[in-house]
């Protein structure tokens, strides 16, 4: 989520690099990324056989690569790459190389304010994180993912803390996986760990576990609830209030739970990516209410509306009154708000943005090979090469548009109202 | 009677599990499957079934080990499914030892012998709730339950490191470079026309599949893109141990990071299994009536590329060919036409199989059969010896298997009947026949 107040809201475009420029000069050129504020275009180019380069705006970084991938910018618009030089990864920051050097480095994650950078890494064989170039001191077995909190402090990661022999099914069932919240891991070991979260403050941390072969519940800070399941999926903690939220599954069928007691009363063949209100007091989530049928539930209701193929994660509007997802139904995409679905269609639909007031939902969308903005169901007249998804100002007149017509990169902020037609 | 060495074979990961048990748990567990989690068609076809035994013929295992009537289908059910459900569940632990026996590693849930029962009974779905049982008592063989912990822990089946896949791939990146200039393996990018995924075996053991594609994709022109993170690998070998909550995990992870990607359809690597876990069971679980983006299999996906031209065959493959149609894509999905027209544009010399088709005899090593691993390859060969005379009688020198299973056990069916063939993927073929020039 790019931070708005770094985004320059004059209206007006400002061509920003010429990419058929940059595919001329380099003999290979990857893909694309675009600053949040839309400032700044990067691209990993081929500067020699051996050599890489990440071209911004046109500018390659003075220090040759032998490898670079995973451009990916922050929220305070600063690029990070991970590179390759002498044999060893690190990550780069607008052309600056963490000092530490790693056998390997993957999974960049930023603080809300993007001040701090965190990415996994290994080293010697072992498995930890580092944070703004700051390596654990204790690494692990493996580490498969990790959460870091909002203010970026605390980093939670899913660790293996004890060695698997080779096709060890018993030890295995012992638990050999486990949570390390800055480099110490908890007591407890799991079978298996997934999908960490931390809550507003940065300080309770929540996962997913099994503790036996067959059962599945949320541990919070390595407490396990009492309440055991045949399956859950990720849990997260709710805004404003104490609980953490789950789907679980029981008799076969899918609901929500809370601390461990039924939260939503209903059943369904499905329940996942359960997304709150910014108040956390209503919640919706991705449902089967039959099989093959999918839809959104808010507070427990599913939508009349189904779609047969796929429903993404929803998204709820900043006052928290209006729930938008993407829809996917005889392999189009759409996009369905508060249970009605667009009446476009597309090739591909991007994740949708409401406006402050919740009135306007805008989305990216793919349509014949090019790239469109859609707003409440209307399609933009432009059509682009490439588009990035759109950002809306703070006070909901306008929207940045960073987008690439006729190989020219540019960023342009428009009216909502010109959109809206 | 069943062969007695095979009886006796040791695996710790189903004699330890008995030691465990209780006659409670068992008994609650057996009644939980048929109560709870079986289909209504589960009571149709054990009401259905008339004993008539057409269904032996079709089977592999009764027709390589002397038509011994202990290995017809109908029998396999007879002496696994039926009596728990004529016991109400009070079987003690030498029967489940024997039941763990017979459902994973004599039936490879090929379905054959469907074709040739009057009534269309479902064995395979059967020996699968069998299978199901075992995993909830905790009697898997070892090495199939390492591999489910496998797919628990990393998503994909062989304990690949995040690392060693992404490093894997930039490795295979620049192999395929230096075959053809501006091949490449894009990660990560979204909007693709094609998510490509495969199985783990590609990362840890035959990576150059990987760069064979890489080529294909820059020579077809393709737009496409692999994951750095998991949901790369679409196999899926929970689905035959029976942890069907393992088994929806790792499919979900597979469909979710496709659509993370925004890309428009996924093609999956030479494999069979994972076809069936990707498309069918899968999604099934998950409560998709389909699967929620289209996929194909890379025979249809070469297919498509041959026919329209965008792959053009330059020089073709001269020595003897045969092809091997992979239970799960051949009987479950009718891919036989396409495959042979791939392997026709691909080789001068082609030589059917007998039988042929949706017809043709499973590997033995599909199903999770061959993933349960050394203690039981003896006992798969037996199981398998009329594939050795069906592969013999084609004269080939090279047989064809877009499946990795069927890959692994047609292997170890060369060098146990000392055939004197030798087996590859469509891949490496098309990689060497394909015109890069142009
Ligand atoms: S191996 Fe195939 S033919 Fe034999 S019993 Fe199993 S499903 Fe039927
Ligand atoms: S052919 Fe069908 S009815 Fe006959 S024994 Fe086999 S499963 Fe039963």
């Amino acid at each position: 989520m790019p931070n708005q107040a770094t985004v320059d809201w004059t209206a007006g475009k400002k061509t920003v690099a010429d990419l058929g420029e940059i595919r001329k000069e380099y003999s290979e050129v990857r893909e694309f990324v675009a600053s949040p504020d839309g400032e700044r275009i990067a691209v990993v180019v081929r500067k020699d056989d051996d050599v890489v380069g990440v071209c911004v705006n046109g500018q390659v970084w003075e220090q040759d690569l032998e490898k670079a991938w995973h451009l990916a910018f922050g929220p305070d618009n600063r690029l990070t790459a991970l590179v390759r030089v002498d044999d060893e990864w690190t990550v780069a920051v607008d052309g600056e190389l963490w000092e530490e050097r790693y056998e390997f480095v993957w999974n960049t994650k930023f603080s809300a304010d993007g001040s701090r950078i965190a990415a996994q890494m290994k080293q010697d064989m072992r498995y930890g994180v580092s944070v703004n170039g700051q390596a654990w001191e204790t690494l692990y077995a493996s580490c498969r993912d990790y959460a870091l909190s909002g203010d970026g402090e605390s980093v939670a990661a899913l660790v293996q803390v004890e060695d698997l022999p080779e096709a060890d099914i018993f030890k295995f069932l012992e638990g050999t996986w486990s949570v390390a919240v800055n480099e110490q891991p908890w007591e407890r070991k799991y079978l298996n760990v997934y999908a960490p979260c931390f809550d507003e403050t940065g300080k309770r941390v929540a996962v997913e576990v099994r503790t036996d072969a067959t059962q599945y519940t949320v541990a919070e800070d390595d407490e396990p609830w009492e309440t055991k399941y045949t399956c859950v999926w990720e849990p997260s903690f709710r805004p404003g209030h104490r609980g953490i939220v789950v789907p679980v599954r029981v008799s076969g069928a899918w609901t929500l739970a809370e601390g461990g007691k039924p939260l939503w009363k209903n059943r369904f063949m499905q329940l996942w990516r359960q997304r709150f209100s910014p108040d956390g007091k209503r919640i919706a989530a991705v449902v089967a209410p039959s099989y093959g049928r999918w839809t959104i539930a808010v507070d427990d209701v599913a939508w009349d509306q189904t779609f047969g193929d796929m429903v993404l994660a929803p998204l709820f509007s900043p006052d928290g009154k209006h729930v938008a997802a993407t829809v996917k139904q005889e392999n189009r995409w759409g996009v369905a708000v508060d249970g009605r679905a667009w009446s476009e269609t597309f090739d591909m639909v991007w994740e949708p943005v409401f406006s402050p007031e919740g009135d306007v939902v805008l989305a990216k969308v793919e349509r014949d090979g090019r790239y469109r903005l859609v707003a409440n169901d209307r399609l933009w007249k432009p059509t682009f090469e490439l588009l990035w998804d759109p950002v809306v100002s703070p006070d909901g007149k306008h929207v940045l548009v960073r987008g690439v017509v006729d190989e020219k990169y540019f960023r342009q902020v428009v009216s909502l109202g010109e959109i809206m037609g | 009677m069943s062969d007695p060495t095979d009886m006796m074979i040791a695996d710790a990961g189903i004699d330890e599990g008995i030691k465990k048990l209780t006659p409670e748990r068992i008994e609650q567990t057996i009644r939980h499957v048929l109560d709870n989690e079986s289909a209504a068609r589960m009571k149709v076809y054990l009401e259905t079934c008339v004993h008539c035994g057409l269904c032996a013929e079709a089977c592999h295992t009764y027709n390589s080990r002397d038509r011994d009537p202990d290995y017809a289908p109908v029998a396999k059910v007879k002496n696994t499914l039926w009596e728990m459900v004529k016991r109400k569940g009070k079987v003690d632990g030498p029967f489940l030892k024997n039941a763990a026996r017979i459902a994973f590693t004599e039936c490879g849930a090929c379905r054959r012998c469907s074709m040739y029962c009057p009534f269309g009974i479902d064995i395979a779905y059967q020996i699968m709730t069998v299978r199901r049982i075992c995993s909830l008592l905790g009697l898997v063989p070892q090495y199939l339950q390492d591999t489910t912990n496998s797919h628990a822990v990393t998503s994909n089946q062989m304990w690949v490191q995040p690392d060693d896949w992404i490093d894997t791939l930039m490795w295979q990146e620049e192999e395929a470079m230096s075959e053809l200039s501006g091949a490449r393996i894009p990660l990560d990018k979204e909007g693709a026309d094609v998510f490509y995924s495969v199985i783990a075996p590609e990362p840890k053991i035959l990576a150059q599949l990987i760069g064979n594609m890489a080529v294909i994709m820059k020579a077809a022109n393709i737009d496409w893109t692999m994951p750095s993170a998991d949901g790369w690998d679409n196999s899926n070998m929970a689905m035959y141990s029976g942890d069907f909550e393992v088994m929806g995990r790792v499919e979900r992870a597979h469909w979710e990071r496709a659509a993370q990607l925004r890309v428009k359809r996924i093609v999956m690597g030479e494999c069979g299994h994972a076809y069936r876990g990707a498309v069918y069971d899968g999604p099934k679980w998950l409560a998709w009536k389909q699967p929620p983006i289209p996929m194909v299999h890379a025979v249809e996906f070469y297919y498509e590329l041959i026919k329209s031209g965008k792959l053009v065959i330059k020089r073709k493959i001269e020595e003897p060919v045969t092809v091997q149609d992979p239970c799960n894509i051949v009987r479950g999905r009718g891919l036989h036409d396409k495959l042979r027209y791939v392997i026709k544009a691909l080789c001068e010399d082609f030589r059917d199989m007998e039988p042929r088709h949706e017809h043709n005899y499973c590997c033995a090593a599909g199903g999770g059969v061959i993933n349960c691993g050394p203690p039981w390859k003896l006992s798969r060969m037996k199981s398998i010896r009329c594939k050795a005379d069906q592969l013999a009688a084609t004269k080939a020198s090279l047989i064809i298997t877009p499946c990795h299973n069927c890959h692994s056990g047609i292997e170890d069916i060369i060098g146990h009947y000392k055939l004197g063939m030798h087996v590859k993927f469509i891949n490496e073929l098309l990689v060497k026949a394909i015109d890069l020039e142009s």
